[in-house]
Parts: C-alpha cells; structure tokens; sequence
C-alpha cells in the first residue's frame, strides 16, 4: 500500500508540472459550463437539477480523461523510466494501481471544481441534494472506466497522442454504442435480445440511471469490473512488452 | 553471491545472449566488457530481473530471479542504461521518492540522501529538477538512486559515461570503498576503468563469453606484455638483439629510432637486454617495459574471426 501511496503521489506531481493538465481541465469546465448552459437550456426548461450537465458528460469526459491519462505508461517507456521502475522491488499491481489512482483523483478533481454549476442551479431552485451527489458519483465511476481504457492504450504505446487517439477512439465505440442513433440504425439488422446486450455494455445506458440519481448495484458492478479487466489487460500488456 | 547458468536471450530472430555462465562472488569488482550490441545490457536487465531470460537460470544469493524477483531486487542497486529519471522531479524529490519505495524509514530517510548526496557531490544541484541538469550530473542521480539503500549487489550500466576525468576520479573513489563486502557490476566501453578499478574483467562478444579472469592475466594475453622498448640517441648496430634469449622478435622505428623487442611466452627478457645494452654500449636514452596494451587485447579477443574461435579464455581468479 506504501508502494501505491508512493506512486499516486508522484505521478500526481507529475500530472502538474506540466501545462497539459491545466489546460485539459481548463477546457473541461468551460465546455461543461457552456453546453449545460446553451445546449442544455438550464434557463428555459425552468428546472432546478443538473441531469443535462450530466448527461453531457461522457461525451466530455471522452477528451478529458484520455487527455489525463495518455501519458501514464507512454511517458515511462519513452524516458526509459520503466526500466527504473520495474527494477525496484514492487509488484507491478502497485505500479498500475498507483498511475490508475492519480489519474483518477485528477479527474475528481476536474468534477468537484465544476461546482459553480451547483451553486448556480441551488441559487436559482431548490434542487435534490441526493441526486446531485448521486450524479457525482456515477459521473466519477464511469471515469474509472474511460481511465482504464487509456491506460492501456498507454501501455501498448511510446507515443502520448498515439495513445490519446486510441483512447478516445475506443472510448467513443463505448459510449455510441448505447445511443439512440445506433441502436436504431443496427434494429434494421438484427433482433432485440443482440440489440440489448449491446446496449447494456454501452456506458450511456449504464451512466443514464445514476445521473437521474437511482444508483442500481448492476450498474455499479458494471462500471467496477469493466476498470478491472482494462486495468488488468494493461499489467498483462506491460509485462509482456517492457523492453519495446 | 550470483551465478548465472546458460544464461540465453533472443529477441525474433536475434540472439543476445548466447549459453553464457558465470558466478560472482562478495569482494568481486566486475568489469563487463564488450563491443557496442554484445549482449552487456540485455545480460544486465536480465540479472536485474527487468527482462525474462529465453532460458537459463539466474540464481542471486541463492534465490532464483523469476520465483523470488522482489527479494532479489531489495538487495540490488541498478543504474539502467543511460541513467533514466524522471525528469519533471528535483534531485531531491526522486530520491525520496526512490527511498520511500526502498523501504527506507522516514527516520532514516534523511541520512540515507545526505550520504549519497554528499558522497556523489550533489549539494549544488540538489533542488534542481532533473530536466535542467547536464548529462554528467543525471549519470550521477542515476548512481545516487542506485546506492541509496546500500545494496550487496551493485549493477552500474555505463556508470562513466559522460562524466569528465574528475567525476571519473570520484566515481572510481566511491565504487571502491563500497566493494568490500559487495558485487559490483559495471557494464563499460573504457578499457581504462577495468585496469584501474576491477578485479575481474568478464569480455563478451555476440553474446558469447570470451574472457573470465583478472584485468592482469587480461594483460598478459597482449602481445606486447612485458616487451622492451629502447628508445637509440642515433642509429646504431642493434643485429645482435635478436639474438638474445627468449626474444621472440624485434620491430624497429626508423623515424623515431625505436627498437621494441617482443619475448617468447612466459619468458622475462628485460635483465637480459640491460646487460646486453650496457656491454655494447648502445646509445639508449630510454628502456621502457610494457604491461600490456587491453585495446589491442581487446580487438583480438572480440573481433569477428575470434568470435567464431569456441573457445572461452578463463581463469579463475583464486
């Protein structure tokens, strides 16, 4: 665990030497702010809640999080740090969970400074405490998931922006695979039951209950186990290709 | 204690290290010699327990790498090739960072960096982020990191690569007052470092280990150990040096007047060629005798039609 600690604290050190960060949150909040606004119509839907800012969400959170976490193997492995890292006595789960919980508490981060929105929605109304933290919630769960897909692309990569367009990219098949669009377009072609499993992998439908605030234990494991296994495919991958 | 059993590792196609075998003892300061893409750093990785060996085994302190790799790795430092750190951190900040993973207590913690940070010279950088220093400086970070825990077993990859004479001087310093009681490991393309610093030299060529001995017994594979250089005032009748015992043969320097006298194996000709001098009457300004040059043994023992030679010159250094 000291291990784990030693690692979060460093590679969030890291996270902040450098501009990228800032400038990702930066974007983050100010698109968050305008769309709920704008495209949102918090003003004239004349209701005091934050279901639109979140439901906005994963398509923000589809630049933020692999922005955040592109660079946590890619970064290693183009320094030649790697080699450092793995020749100290730690286990590479310590590793893996170290970059994955850094990354994570950024992105919390990212969500907890978007509360001008809160303050402005409770101002204006009187809205439900429990769905809002209920909203968070799920909204930082779901990163977990973003994150996890990154971080792996990370792994197989030197390249940051390599691994950026991975992670958006996969993240992307994620989250469209559940919207309407979609799942209209594939009815034509085949039947329900394949329709819904689809949909039932699809982050939008997964994250649709929590914004609305009804935590379901399904959805929850969901999120859970999908960073698990993305989290586990990226210690299989740096195992298997350290030196390259 | 480390030995290494038919230590293989193949990249594709490329084979990087080639059945190689050998066991280290406390005490034994190595010097790993060899030709840019020997197979030096892929052996280094693979004792470090950052590569898996193809087949083979490596046994440290009687522990095997892949089932007790953690155990091992406490009791080793390493200087990877080409003293990677990270960057955005302060010397400061890396190595505790670096001794929080080593199990240093935060008690100790201070100690451990003082001492490093003293014995290596790092007081005037020692707030400065990594990405600001020269290339020198880091070689250094990456030997600070490398003792902080005062390891057995020490495994220096190119230690002395871009450090000027006087860093040289030090590291050297430092590498042996640590020896006692440790191995130490230093990867190195400077023949000079081995006949200075080590007690054993290990040379492998394409993977394959070509010499295991001391760097003297190194020196005395040269052609020139031990010959007689006489330097002459002016020409002079030198036919009947030839003719002396145990020389093997005599090159002479019509420039510069040089006459260099090559013994047979194993036999010591400078009292004889002194007599010979001073009977005479040669007109020598300056007799020189020779240890040896490690460059020139160096190219014969990994130059591409030695490599195809089987045979491994050894000899155990006790």
């Amino acid at each position: 665990m000291s291990h784990v600690l030693a690692i979060t604290q460093r590679e969030l050190r890291s996270v902040f030497t450098t501009p990228v960060a800032y400038v990702f949150i930066l974007i983050f909040l100010m698109s968050s702010a305008t769309l709920t606004f704008f495209v949102g119509d918090l003003y004239e839907r004349n209701q005091a809640d934050l279901v639109h800012f979140f439901t906005l969400l994963p398509w923000l959170f589809l630049f933020l999080v692999p922005a955040i976490g592109m660079r946590t193997w890619s970064e290693e492995r183009k320094l030649g740090t790697i080699e450092l890292l793995m020749t100290l006595p730690i286990s590479l789960f310590s590793a893996v969970m170290g970059k994955f919980l850094a990354s994570w508490l950024v992105i919390g981060l990212s969500l907890l400074l978007t509360f001008p929105l809160w303050l402005t929605v409770a101002y204006l109304g009187e809205p439900d405490l429990g769905v809002v933290i209920t909203g968070y919630f799920g909204s930082w769960l779901m990163a977990s998931a973003f994150l996890a897909i990154t971080m792996f692309m990370s792994a197989l990569n030197k390249n940051q922006v390599v691994a950026f367009i991975l992670g958006v990219s996969v993240c992307f098949l994620f989250v469209v695979i559940g919207s309407n669009g979609v799942l209209n377009t594939l009815s034509t072609y085949t039947n329900n039951t394949v329709l819904d499993t689809l949909a039932s992998f699809s982050f939008l439908s997964r994250f649709d209950s929590m914004a609305r605030g009804v935590i379901a234990l399904d959805d929850v494991v969901y999120f859970l186990l999908f960073t698990v296994i993305w989290l586990s495919m990226s210690l299989f991958a740096i195992n298997m290709k350290k030196a390259d | 204690m480390i030995s290494v059993n038919g230590l293989k590792k193949v990249f594709g196609k490329h084979v990087a290290v080639d059945a190689l075998s050998f066991s280290l003892q406390p005490g034994d300061i190595v010097g790993f010699l060899g030709p840019n893409g020997a197979g030096k750093s892929t052996t280094m990785k693979m004792l470090t327990g950052f590569l898996p060996a193809t087949s083979g085994t490596i046994e440290i302190a009687g522990k095997d790498i892949v089932r007790h790799r953690r155990d091992i790795q406490k009791q080793v430092g390493y200087l990877p090739e080409g003293a990677p750190a990270y960057g955005d951190m302060t010397v400061y900040q890396f190595l505790v960072f670096i001794a929080r993973i080593r199990g240093i207590a935060k008690k100790e913690r201070q100690k451990a960096i003082g001492y490093v940070v003293d014995k290596i010279d790092l007081a005037s950088v020692v707030n400065k982020k990594i990405d600001t220093l020269s290339k020198g400086v880091v070689r250094r970070v990456g030997i600070a990191q490398a003792i902080i825990h005062d390891p057995d077993i020490l495994i220096l990859d190119e230690p002395m690569d871009g450090l000027d004479p006087n860093q040289k001087y030090q590291i050297r310093n430092l590498i042996k007052a640590l020896s006692k009681d440790k191995i130490i490991v230093i990867s190195t393309h400077l023949l000079e470092d081995v006949s200075v610093l080590c007690n054993r030299a290990l040379i492998i060529a394409e993977g394959k280990l070509k010499f295991d001995g001391t760097p003297s017994s190194l020196k005395q594979l040269s052609k020139s150990y031990n010959s007689v250089m006489l330097k002459l005032s002016y020409a002079a009748d030198i036919s009947g040096l030839e003719d002396i015992e145990g020389v093997e043969n005599i090159e002479f320097n019509h420039e510069t007047n040089q006459v260099t006298l090559f013994p047979e194996k194993d036999k010591a000709i400078v009292h004889l060629i002194g007599e010979y001098v001073f009977q005479r009457r040669l007109p020598v300004d300056e007799m020189t005798i020779s240890q040896g040059n490690l460059d020139e043994v160096f190219r014969a023992l990994t130059s591409s039609e030695a490599i195809h030679e089987k045979n491994t010159v050894t000899e155990k250094s006790e």
